[in-house]
Parts: C-alpha cells; structure tokens; sequence
C-alpha cells in the first residue's frame, strides 16, 4: 500500500468522526436541555417526552453514524489502495 | 503474556472478513445468512406458538405475541393513519421484528464460542447487503404505494411546491433509501466496534454497560427504520 495513501486514509478517518460529532454534539445538548425543561414545566407528561426525545436523539445521532461510516470505510475498505 | 494474547484473540476485531459460501458465480456472505435464518425460525416458532390454540382470553405466548403485534400496529397506524394503515401493516410490522430480532440475537448470544474458518457470526444487520436490502424495499414499497393510489399522477409531487425543486425531489428518492441503509448499519457496527475495543482493553465488567446500551440501541433502530418507512408510505399515499 502507497504510504502516503495510508497516512492521508487515517487521518481523515479521525477528522472524518471528530467533525461529525460536533453538530449532533450540540443538536444533542440543546434537544435535551429543553426536553428537561419541559419536564419540568410539566411533570405529568414525562412519558412522552422522554420517547420522543430518545428518537430524537437516535435521528442526531445518525450524523455522526454517517461519518463514522465514512472512516470505516477508508480504514477497512479503503478504494484508493488498488 | 499469554493472558493478554488470550483476551486479543477473544476480541479480536474482524471486519470485512466473511465466511464465504459460493453457488455458481454468486458469493454469498453465509454467516449473514445463518444467523437471519436463525432470526426467521425463531420469528416463525414465536409465531407459531402465540397463534397455536387462540382463546378468547390470551395467556402466556398468546398474550405476549399479541402484545408485539399491538406495538408494532400502534407504529403503522400511528404515521399512516387510521383509513389505510391496514394495507401496510404487514410490512411495517415484518421490518420491525425482523431487525429487532438481527439486533438483539447479535448482542445477546455469544456467537464467537461458534467458529467458523473464515470470518464470524454476527447480527446480520452489521452487513451493509442486509441494511441496502431493506432500504431498498422500502423505497419499492412506497413506489408500489404511491403509484396504485394515484397512478402515473403519483410523479406530480415532483413538481411541488415549485418545479425549481424537481432535482431535489428526484435527489431525495436516492437519499432515502441510503441514509436508511447507513444509519441501521453503522449504529449496528459501531455497537460491535465498542464492545470489541472495550474487551480488548478491559476484558472484565467495564463493556458491560456499553453491552446494554447496544441492546437499547438495537431496539431504537428497529423503531426508527419501521416508524420511517412507515412515514415514507404516508408521504407517498398522501
């Protein structure tokens, strides 16, 4: 395998994850900073909050799934090492 | 020393590697199939066994299978709404307990005392052919849907709001099916990479909660895929 190709793989594998995790990081945050709010405004409707919350989060969360992907694939199944 | 080369070979992390079965000029990824057929046979005993003598009054596996199918209704309905719901919930109810099934037997049972030569037995949603396949039937679903309801009139939503949105529109047919098939794969591979990494450094008690959170997860993702494609069926029939 061409080094330069190996090394450029790797690191844009790690950039590929890290970047990936900020926005969700922070969609993450704020849709739960407001779900506690709301719980706490009203109590009696926890429930469905916290479902519609968990799927929320599992939505954001396949943002970074992605990029993760994308890393898994230049580490694994890179298609630039012939 | 022999410890530590002990737990790597226990955790050791194997991707890309399959046990190949060939047929002809086909290659087959068989530790995909014999875990999804394990899935099926496991579906259908449930199945079987809930719907074996029904009474009027549901016990034991009548109730439980009632149960799920109650849940996995509640689904469909809720997201195709209450006039044509019925049409897919077959579909919608398959899709859920089948991946539910591929994501949980992966993380309960311990598939690495099975060996096989060449690769390992897994949930056979970490295969990205399973997630494509399932995408790629939901995206026929709601084509199917979308078309028997309308007809060729079903192609005017490309044009709505604005004509300028026709590309998007088209874009969007091809990003569905791919944001389905990339979320349930990675959420399912990124599960199996933790718990790998975690064993391989602590082999004791630390990737235990990790563990239940993959389990949590698998159930998650069974949701979102089955809420989603349901959700694609609506747009589709609206």
């Amino acid at each position: 395998m061409d080094s330069i190709v190996a090394a450029a793989s790797v690191i844009g594998a790690g950039i590929s994850v890290g970047f990936a995790a900020i926005g969700p990081g922070i969609g993450q945050g704020t849709a739960a900073g407001q779900a506690v709010e709301g719980i706490a405004r009203q109590p009696e409707v926890e429930n469905k909050i916290r479902g519609t919350l968990l799927l929320s989060l599992a939505f954001m969360e396949a943002l970074t799934i992605y990029g993760l992907v994308v890393a898994l694939a230049l580490l694994f199944a890179n298609p630039f090492v012939s | 020393m022999n410890l530590v080369y002990s737990s790597i070979l226990i955790a050791d992390v194997e991707i890309g590697t399959h046990y190949y079965w060939n047929i002809g000029e086909l290659t087959l990824h068989g530790q995909v199939f014999i875990v999804s057929w394990v899935v099926i046979g496991l579906l259908l005993l449930f199945s079987f066994l809930g719907a074996n003598n029904p009474t009027r009054i549901p016990e034991d596996w009548q109730n439980f299978m009632e149960a799920t199918v109650e849940f996995a209704q509640d689904i469909a309905r809720n997201q195709i709404g209450e006039n044509s719901y019925k049409t897919w919930l077959p579909f919608v109810t398959t899709l859920f307990l089948f991946i539910f099934g591929c994501n949980w037997i992966g993380a309960i049972i311990p598939w690495k005392l099975i060996l096989l030569p060449e690769g390992e037995l897994a949930a056979p949603t970490n295969d990205i052919n399973t997630t494509v396949a399932l995408a790629l039937l939901t995206s026929l679903a709601y084509f199917y849907a979308g078309l028997r309801k309308k007809g060729l009139g079903y192609f005017k939503r490309y044009l709505e709001p604005t004509p300028i949105l026709l590309p998007i529109n088209i874009l969007e047919d091809f990003t569905k099916p791919l944001s389905l098939s990339f979320r349930l794969f990675g959420n399912v591979l990124a599960d199996e990479l933790t718990i790998s990494v975690l064993v391989l450094l602590v082999p004791l008690f630390i990737p235990l909660p990790i563990m239940a959170l993959g389990i949590f997860a698998g159930s998650v993702q069974a949701l979102i895929f089955s809420t989603l494609a349901a959700a694609y069926i609506h747009e589709a029939l609206e």
